[in-house]
């Protein structure tokens, strides 16, 4: 695949890495001239010095016949510019966009980006897994499905241990998947398996259902 | 009308400054107070401190009432990212939309979105002078 990287900074560096090692045929677009002397020095030329949001450096490198762009530089609108004018100018197939702030999330999804990835949610969500008292951790989005895996840990204090699961009226939309449990094997929950202290319950939800959810199985 | 318009530049104060004389509800937008020294000091509308490609922001300055939104800040990309979310997620009426590169503007406008290049007029009224 040819992959065109906006923005050569931390982010687009590893990534370009990870994607050559793959395999790919990867071109970097920076700004600034001393970070992309920098790589071109380390990785030969697969950086071009230019603002991946024009239309002229975008053309210089190919972009035409990339089968996906993806904008990484730190600021969201530079972001959704580059992927919208790689889109509608050059028809590239496959849009990414790094975005800083979450909230930009659906604002890009309604603008026609592909593909987001929200840096702050990611690193939110890894500290809040090391987190022991945290009730409820996002393991996986299923975006077109509009459906998420959680995890819910049940804390010794939940009123909802030593009940059976067909007792908990649950809410429709979710699912409970899978029950790991202390010195166990993981179990496949059912109606009559009852609840115990520290059970660690990975569930299938719609986010709007997860509060619910994790009330529900925490008995608060 | 109610206007909002992002960035207190020198564009931005003012057209500020002769929609409010017009009698307008004039919204002015910019991340840095010290640009609103811009504004005449007979300005009756609200300079608000603040990033327009941010949702939080524009409601606070009323977007969801608004019936016009101008994007000039000196930032291309910044504009076009507000103006969208005005028209798209807002459903304002009118957007207004600066861009200086003459290539994103084409593509922006052929995406139905009301934008200008200074960098094209400008150009155009200079040839214009120089050969009549």
């Amino acid at each position: 695949m040819y992959i065109v990287v906006v923005g050569g900074g931390r982010l687009g560096y590893y990534l370009t890495k990870a994607l050559l090692d793959e395999g790919h045929e990867v071109l970097i677009i920076e700004k600034n001239a001393t970070i992309c002397e920098n790589i071109v020095g380390e990785m030969g030329s697969v950086c071009v010095r230019g603002d991946g949001c024009e239309t002229s450096t975008l053309a210089e490198v190919g972009t035409g016949r990339a089968d996906m762009l993806i904008a990484v530089t730190g600021d969201d609108e530079d972001n959704l510019v580059a992927c919208q004018v790689a889109k509608h100018k050059f028809n590239v197939p496959r849009t990414i966009a790094r975005i800083r702030n979450p909230k930009n999330e659906t604002i890009f999804k309604k603008l026609g980006i592909d593909v987001t990835v929200s840096s702050t949610n990611i690193i939110l969500e890894r500290i809040a897994e090391e987190v022991p008292t945290y009730p409820l951790t996002h393991l996986l989005t299923i975006r077109d499905r509009g459906l998420e895996i959680v995890q819910v840990t049940i804390p010794p204090e939940a009123t909802t241990i030593g009940k059976t699961i067909r007792e908990l009226s649950l809410p429709k939309e979710s699912t409970l998947s899978l029950i790991i449990r202390k010195e166990h094997k993981p179990i496949i929950p059912k109606a009559n398996t009852i609840l115990q202290a520290e059970d660690q319950i990975i569930a299938v939800t719609t986010p709007e259902l997860e509060e619910t959810l994790r009330a529900t199985l925490r008995g608060t | 009308m109610k206007v909002i318009i992002m960035g207190c530049g020198r564009v931005g104060a003012r057209l500020a400054e002769l929609l409010d004389a017009d009698g307008h509800a004039v919204t002015i937008l910019d991340t840095d107070a010290y640009s609103f020294r811009r504004l005449p000091p007979k300005f009756g509308g609200t300079a608000l401190i603040g990033n327009g490609t941010n949702e939080e922001v524009l409601k606070r300055a009323g977007i969801e009432e608004a019936d016009a939104f101008v994007a000039v800040t000196q930032g291309d990309n910044r504009n076009v990212m507000a103006t969208q979310i005005a028209k798209h997620i807002f459903n304002v009426s009118k957007v207004v939309c600066r861009i200086y590169d003459p290539l994103r503007q084409e593509l922006y406008s052929t995406l139905g979105l009301e934008t200008f290049s200074p960098t094209t007029i400008f150009a155009q009224l200079l040839k214009e002078k120089i050969e009549n």
